[in-house]
């Protein structure tokens, strides 16, 4: 540590104005403050405002780390549907986990790659400081894509959501959408093919000449996607090689799905992290699993077979396919989702509403939380403004009244 | 009129300076429509030529003569009648990319650009500038529908004016078309990514 705090001390003169590399000023920063904390804190003159030296990068560290079991349980995950759908019946686990680590790794590479280096271009135009909300967005974007998804289809969507959907709007902190759900949104409308169906949630390839070999033309749908085909309210759902899927293994995550997403007991590990730390907020959480709960039982109770999810009750909603993921990690998200207390009750709550809705009542799409997420946060400003407004006419009222 | 009217002005500033839909952002609407394929909007564009050009000569003849209070209705008789020529041309000589542009056509009508040169230009100056001026800003439109038309087909469909542009080793690959290209929003991005580009290089045009 005292090393690497010297070596970036010596250099830093250069960075500085006059210095031969002062060009490349805000690369530096960046570095030196991702890896050491700042000793500036707010000005004296600045106002009231009291603000520690503890910067929005050591924030994102945190829900980073609030990431970690999922990540590690989608590694296991990936290695263990491959090795269901090889027909293998030993597990061992270290196997798994260097072929889900190795099947992760060049889309966790790709995105880091392609997107910090849109930032730290952008940051050099604009001479800024290099922000660091990729962080978080790097680690996102493999986790809620198909582990099938291709490197340059990953690229690309990743280019066009740093690029359109943050950069345009100011960078980091002023965009209108998650940019992590964007990208995801983006991949599912351009290339559906890879996407979604029964091909693409297994890693069927060796990696590397890593692990057992998959049949050609092996297919195996996710128990959503089994349960947008099924007919008739029968709701057997299968795992691979056929044998009979319950919630306990959607909770566990033990099914196929996008890389970080199926273990609902690992998200809730992250939540408990975000909330512990105070990051995440807990208003939005509640509200939007209360919301997903009420859709989902309403929809239960009026079940039809022209709507075969409407067979899964509330609770069963939320455990399967992406709504505790985009839940807890994306929905969250403190730059895109209401500011306002109130507001993230409403926020959070129709979140859950409508990631339901759109999962039973629109069989093109058999998962919605993604939509639901991307459609609230085009309405986030609107619920706060209401909602300030309101508290503002209370308060007028109030006043007057006093007055008169 | 008190200016003197530069005819060459007139002719070219709607081409980038007063671009009709990207300065003045008119005419969105049919360049979301009709851009998917760069076929139908090469012959979209030659449409809102034909009958932009004449429209304004017509108005510009009858421009003294029009009472003001109709002449809104005049306005869209001139336009329409033009339009419907224009559409059984189409339907006689192109009959598939006529089916492809299908209502499209028929809302030159109520296509704002017109309205807008016709408000604008053709009931305050003679013949022989209202029709370069709506030449100019045909053809100024008719260049935004043909850029927006090139990547959306190159990207979407991987095809230019029907034919495959990009070879079969890509797909063989794994290369994919863009579903989201031939999609109504990414023409909303195209548009966007033109504006950005020629803001950037007519520093006069941006907005502090």
């Amino acid at each position: 540590m005292k090393f690497l705090k010297r070596s970036l001390d010596r250099i830093k003169p250069q960075f500085e104005e006059g210095g031969k590399l002062h060009s490349l000023k805000s690369v530096y920063d960046g570095f030196d403050t991702f890896l050491f904390t700042p000793n500036e804190t707010a000005k004296p003159s600045g106002g009231v405002q009291v603000h520690d030296s503890i910067d929005s990068k050591r924030t994102m560290i945190i829900v980073v780390l609030a990431l970690m079991p999922c990540f590690f349980f989608g590694m296991y995950n990936t290695g263990y549907q491959h090795w269901l759908a090889a027909g293998e019946t030993s597990f061992p686990f270290w196997s798994l986990m260097l072929y889900g680590f190795l099947a992760i790794l060049p889309k966790v590479i790709v995105a880091y790659v392609v997107g910090l280096g849109i930032e730290f271009i952008v940051a050099q135009i604009k001479k800024e400081e290099i922000q660091e909300g990729f962080l978080v967005t790097g680690i996102l974007v493999p986790m809620i894509c198909p582990v099938e998804t291709p490197n340059w289809m990953l690229a690309v969507a990743v280019a066009f959501a740093v690029i359109f959907a943050k950069e345009v709007f100011g960078g980091t902190g002023y965009n209108v959408f998650n940019v992590a759900l964007i990208t995801r949104a983006f991949l599912f409308f351009a290339y559906p093919a890879k996407m979604s169906g029964d091909h693409v949630f297994v890693a069927t390839g060796k990696m590397l000449g890593f692990g057992p070999t998959v049949s050609d033309g092996f297919s195996c749908a996710t128990p959503l996607g089994q349960i947008a085909t099924s007919t008739g309210g029968n709701l057997d759902l299968t795992g691979i090689g056929g044998y009979a899927l319950s919630w306990w293994d959607a909770f566990l995550g033990l099914i196929p799905g996008s890389f970080g997403e199926t273990s609902v007991l690992c998200i809730c590990v992250g939540a408990l992290i975000l909330l512990l730390t105070g990051i995440g907020s807990w208003r939005i959480m509640l509200s939007a699993v209360a919301g997903g709960l009420l859709m989902g039982w309403i929809a239960y109770w009026c079940q039809t077979p022209t709507y075969p999810a409407s067979y899964l009750n509330g609770w069963e909603q939320l455990l399967y396919g992406g709504f505790a993921f985009a839940v807890v990690f994306m929905a969250t998200d403190p730059v895109t989702a209401a500011r306002t207390e109130t507001g993230k009750y409403i926020y959070g709550f129709l979140i859950g509403v409508i990631a339901v809705l759109i999962r039973t009542y629109n069989n093109g799409y058999p998962e919605g939380a993604m939509l639901a997420v991307l459609l609230m946060n085009a309405f986030a400003a609107l619920i706060d403004y209401c909602v300030v407004q309101s508290n503002i006419r209370r308060r007028l009222k109030r006043a007057t009244a006093k007055t008169a | 009129m008190a200016e003197k009217i530069n005819y060459k002005d007139v002719l070219f500033n709607p081409f980038s300076k007063n671009n009709p839909v990207v300065v003045q952002v008119l005419g969105i609407c049919s360049v979301l429509a009709v851009t998917a394929k760069l076929a139908p909007a090469i012959v979209m564009g030659i449409s809102v030529i034909a009958v932009l050009a004449f429209a304004n000569v017509i108005i510009s003849l009858l421009r003294n003569t029009i009472p003001t209070n109709i002449r809104i209705i005049v306005q869209l008789v001139v336009v329409a009648g033009l339009v419907v020529i224009v559409s059984q041309v189409l339907k006689a000589f192109a009959y598939d990319v006529s089916v492809q542009l299908s209502v499209f056509i028929g809302l030159i009508i109520t296509n704002c650009i017109l309205m807008g040169r016709l408000e604008a230009f053709a009931m305050g100056n003679k013949p022989w500038p209202a029709f370069l001026d709506g030449i100019g800003n045909g053809i100024g439109y008719t260049i935004i529908l043909v850029i927006t038309g090139f990547f959306r087909e190159l990207l979407g469909s991987g095809t230019l004016l029907g034919y495959q542009i990009i070879p079969q080793w890509c797909y063989d690959h794994g290369y994919a078309n863009n579903g989201l290209m031939i999609l109504p929003p990414m023409a909303l991005i195209v548009v966007a990514c033109i504006i950005w580009v020629q803001r950037s290089y007519n520093k006069d045009l941006q907005e502090p």
